[in-house]
């Protein structure tokens, strides 16, 4: 069995190098938790103008920090980091163009015949 | 690249019948499948598999997403009862929010107990998970059938239809997370997964986390931004 | 002791082994006979499955066309009512799209990959055959519309409303959606597979830009695979729930916005070209190099123009959409990214005939079929350009232009290029070559058919002629070029009779003894799949290949000596592996066609009966149970079939292994 504890040692090793102790992990649970009360807060308090991008600031904020943190993409190797931002990315922005599209390109009032819409 | 890690080699066994119990023993939980073999990343095939099927996630829930935005305030002629805004009780939403949100951390605290062969430990955080997700359905549950009550059900308009799509996608993939948990939470009382497969709890953590931070979103733009 | 225990299931081995159980069921050790078929994992017999399921749907999809052709070939035809029409019209393009271009691409894939990065077999083999019987099932399952109620009739395209409960009140479009979701599934898997198993089993040495460029266009294509198909996903299942549960997501009367489908549909549509193409930019990237005997000419351009066009194929989808109320900021758009694109393509086709300039050309039936996909997609890519030029598209649109336009694609480009792939590697998969003589009457029967065919359909669209109509009227003036394009059908269906029949004599004389067997390295390849035996030994490699060059067995074979001059040091048949080793190979499992099996059930379920849907979710359930309690390598298992006692030291959990227990290097 030394083959095998020894590759148990070099995981164990290569875990503890990278994350944060299970305290670490709470206090992150705490700052995330904060900014959610932030987030709530606006339903209650008004924000003004800043309302929105303050909302959309935070969803970002908190959707980092769990997936740094809690998915230990800032520890791990980047190859998961292309996989997964990629698709991310690809997401944000073929689906910006489309709803750009459908909601403010296009002519509401319908397509005119006399040219292509 | 070559090959980075060392491939973990078993000693050669003798053709004898306790040999071959202990073959079989680790056979039924198939942990000999998951040695850490050399792959050209150093990385398992296991854990890029969950990172690359998130990643197409992404697209799934951004399709999903998307088209909640652009049905939401669309109206036609027939168009009746409420939208999926006006009935939305966002105190309710926000603690059950918070519940999913905190089981991410629980999720976490498995992974790292498992990881420091803490079995006890590993089995309460997964537990607590799974409850925790399950209380995050509890209250979908709740809130839906309370919206139904109110006017909003699934056909009642296209916003209503948008919604309860998006929501119950991420309601099913909640729950078949809360089925790999309690799985999990059976195989480790079991026996069946030790310590030397924590990166199967870690990886199941990676697609709970997902689940979370679309909720996080979903939260966002579906609940709180007017 | 747990082998003195009474195991409820022990099952006697015919060698008298004994094959303990593990989750429900012993594993199936068949080595011959339908059920080492159905059961397999081994990568290279999914990838003929792929290949010839592919090829009966093919033979199906070109009735379809033919019947499309027939009630075309007059005005006012009267072959198909229009009804008929429709449906045919649908299902050849679903049916060749998805069940034939799709999977001959995933069988090539599957048998080729392993062999070309030097690997035993894929990541994970029982999702491998997972894939395959889903795609199988979805495509009998999308068939069987045929005998309940009628096909799909809404265009491959599926624009709803149109396709909603009020305009296509039959099952069709049920069965149309439900199909493609499982066969979705099937590609979805299959491309995770692809990825981890190019990402991570690569040979020693083999680095990234040292792969072939088939596996790299592989690659990219699992990609686009893998990102796009969760957007058709939800537009299917947008358009199946306001048909079975009266959601509201194309009902106009309750505000919905119709380009919201074609949106969705589109921003897969349009990688899902480029999923349909790339694999075989892969297969002529083999080839020429090959038939011309010089390097691929700028490999690194290749590459990299294969990935630049898998990313910008991201934003040009609305091109299909120009005259669909879109907008001018939209349409403006879309037509300068649908330009760009041409550029990344516009290069690999200058590329490949820089590879051929100067070369040593030898007009085998591969190389020939390679050659008539970079003349044949040049003239279909020349059209594409044309369409980019919105006011211009805004006549084209909707006519036999467009259709001239993506047959010269995806027939004279990716059909062409799959069959060069067949003949160029089929020695490695069966151990002999196709005839060279009937190769040579089914490629020129098939080229002239095939521009005999969408040639004119240039000039109808041109004309004016609109696509999807099921007649034309005689005052149209189109009937001379309609009559041509027809028979042009007739004369591609002879030449894909002539490739029947070559299939068949050759495999007969093979077993005869009158059609040679060929080596390990029949054309003098490049690639590492012609190191090891013709037809390809079932654990592929004897000893893992080390590799230290691009295009590495080829410089094992030739190296330049001391006056620059390019020797040949070696024959590939003599330094090729020899297949005569038995390492441990992943075990034969059933979970992979039951669980594929619950599938189609749901989908009927959810058609007609919800019970039948709970039984095959039970089914689903049940297999994913099954088929994690099983070990990916079942314990006991031979090597090769053989029954043997396992040395534990070659154990390949998954099928991942990439040390053997022998560290000889090839050559």
């Amino acid at each position: 069995m030394n083959t095998a504890t020894v590759s148990e040692d070099e995981t164990h090793q290569e875990h503890s190098d990278h994350g944060l102790s299970d305290v670490g992990y709470i206090k992150v649970a705490l700052i995330l938790a904060i900014l959610t009360g932030v987030e709530v807060a606006t339903y209650f308090v008004d924000f003004g103008v800043v309302e929105i991008p303050s909302l959309l600031i935070l969803m970002v904020v908190k959707f980092q920090i769990v997936v740094s943190y809690f998915m230990h993409l800032k520890f791990d190797s980047k190859v998961f980091s292309y996989l997964f931002v990629t698709g991310l990315i690809l997401a944000v922005v073929v689906f910006a163009a489309m709803g750009t599209s459908l909601a403010f390109w296009q002519d509401p009032a319908g397509c005119d015949a006399s040219a292509f819409c | 690249m070559a090959v980075t890690t060392t491939q973990p080699r078993r000693p050669p066994l003798a053709d004898t019948a306790e040999t071959q119990t202990s073959e079989l023993a680790y056979g039924r939980t198939d942990w000999d499948d998951h040695h850490h073999l050399p792959t050209n990343t150093g990385l398992t095939n296991e854990k890029v598999t969950m990172w690359a099927f998130l990643g197409s996630d992404c697209l799934l829930f951004g399709a999903l997403i998307s088209t909640y935005l652009l049905c939401r305030n669309r109206v036609g002629p027939a168009t009746k009862g409420p939208t999926a805004a006006d009935l939305f009780d966002i105190p309710f939403t926000s603690v059950s929010s918070f519940v999913l949100l905190m089981s991410s951390l629980t999720m976490v605290l498995a992974v790292t107990s498992i990881q420091r062969a803490e079995m006890e430990r590993c089995k309460l955080w997964l537990l607590t998970t799974a409850a925790l997700g399950s209380i995050f359905i509890a209250g979908q549950v709740y809130e839906f059938t309370g919206f139904y009550r109110e006017g909003l059900g699934f056909t009642t308009n296209i916003s209503s239809s948008a919604f309860f799509t998006l929501t119950g996608f991420h309601g099913v993939h909640v729950s078949l997370g809360i089925v790999m948990l309690v799985t999990m939470w059976v195989l480790v009382t079991r026996g069946n997964l030790g310590p030397e497969r924590a990166e199967t709890i870690e990886i199941i953590g990676l697609y709970w986390h997902f689940v979370d931070i679309v909720w996080i979103v979903i939260f966002a733009v579906v609940y709180l931004i007017p | 002791m747990a082998m003195t225990e009474e195991s409820p299931e022990i099952l006697e081995l015919e060698s008298g082994e004994i094959a303990p159980t593990t989750g429900v069921f012993a594993r199936p050790t068949h080595a011959s006979g339908w059920r080492a078929w159905f059961f397999t994992v081994d990568h290279k017999k999914i990838g003929i499955m792929y290949g010839v399921v592919a090829m009966f749907w093919f033979f199906w999809g070109g009735i379809e066309a033919l019947l499309i052709r027939l009630q075309l070939f007059t005005p006012d035809g009267s072959v198909l009512t229009a009804d008929q029409y429709n449906q045919i019209f649908t299902m050849h393009g679903t049916t060749m799209v998805f069940l034939v271009i799709m999977p001959l691409a995933a069988a090539f894939a599957n048998y080729m990959v392993p062999l070309q990065i030097g690997a035993r077999d894929v990541a994970f083999p029982r999702m491998n055959a997972l894939g395959l019987w889903l795609f199988i099932f979805g495509g009998i399952f999308l068939n069987l519309s045929w005998f309940l109620g009628g096909g799909p009739d809404g265009g491959w395209f599926a624009y709803a409303p149109n396709t909603g409960m009020t305009y296509s009140p039959g099952n069709g479009m049920d069965f149309y959606a439900l199909g493609l979701q499982i066969v979705g599934i099937a590609s979805l898997v299959g491309s995770i597979n692809l990825i981890v198993t190019i990402v991570n089993m690569r040979a020693p040495g083999m680095t990234m830009l040292r792969m072939p460029v088939f596996t790299w266009m592989i690659l990219v294509v699992q990609f686009l695979l893998l990102f796009a198909l969760p957007v058709i996903t939800v537009a299917l299942v947008l358009l199946s729930f306001d048909r079975t549960f009266d959601a509201n997501f194309f009902n106009v009367a309750m505000g919905a916005d119709p380009l919201l489908w074609q949106h969705l549909f589109w921003i897969f549509g349009h990688p899902e070209v480029y999923i349909l193409i790339l694999p075989s930019f892969g297969i002529v990237s083999e080839t020429l190099p090959v038939f011309s005997r010089k390097p691929l000419f700028g490999y690194s351009v290749i590459v990299i123009s294969g990935a630049a066009i898998g990313f910008m194929g991201w934003g040009v989808w609305a091109h299909h959409m120009f005259v669909s109320g879109l907008g001018p900021v939209g349409v403006a758009a879309f037509s300068a990214t649908t330009m760009f694109i041409a550029v990344p393509t516009g290069v690999k086709i200058l590329n490949w005939i820089a590879t051929m300039w100067g070369g040593n050309i030898k007009f085998t039936v591969p190389m020939m079929f390679s050659v008539s996909l970079v003349s044949m997609f040049t003239i279909g890519g020349l059209s594409g350009v044309m369409h980019a030029v919105a006011p211009a598209d805004t006549q084209q649109t909707d006519t036999y232009f467009i259709v001239a336009h993506f047959h010269y694609v995806l027939f004279g480009g990716a059909l062409m290029g799959l069959f060069a792939g067949m003949y160029y590697w089929w020695p490695k998969a069966f151990g002999y070559k196709l005839n060279e003589a009937l190769g040579k009457w089914h490629f020129w029967l098939v080229l002239i058919g095939f521009n005999m065919t969408f040639g004119p359909m240039h000039i109808l669209g041109l004309q004016g002629m609109a696509r999807r109509h099921s007649n034309y009227g005689p005052e149209d003036g189109f009937d001379f070029w309609n009559a041509v394009v027809s028979i042009g059908a007739f004369v591609i269906l002879m030449g894909m009779i002539i490739f029947a029949i070559n299939i068949v004599r050759t495999w007969l004389g093979y077993k005869a003894g009158t059609v040679p067997q060929e080596g390990a390295d029949p054309w003098d390849g490049r690639t590492l799949e012609w190191a090891i035996p013709s037809p390809a030994p079932e654990h592929n490699f004897d000893y893992v290949p080390v590799v230290t060059d691009l295009d590495d067995f080829w410089h094992k074979k030739y190296q330049t000596d001391e006056t620059g001059k390019l020797r040949k040091v070696a024959d590939g048949n003599d330094i090729a592996q020899k297949g005569d080793q038995h390492p441990h190979l992943p075990s034969a499992s059933y979970w992979p066609i039951v669980l594929a099996a619950g599938l189609p059930l749901i989908a009927l379920g959810l058609i007609y009966n919800l019970w039948l849907s709970g039984i095959g979710l039970l089914l689903m359930l049940g297999s994913m149970y099954g088929w994690s309690l099983e070990p990916a390598t079942d314990p006991d298992a031979g090597h090769d079939g053989h029954g043997e006692h396992q040395d534990p030291d070659t154990t390949e959990p998954d099928g991942s292994d990439n040390d053997t227990a022998e560290e000889a290097p090839v050559g």
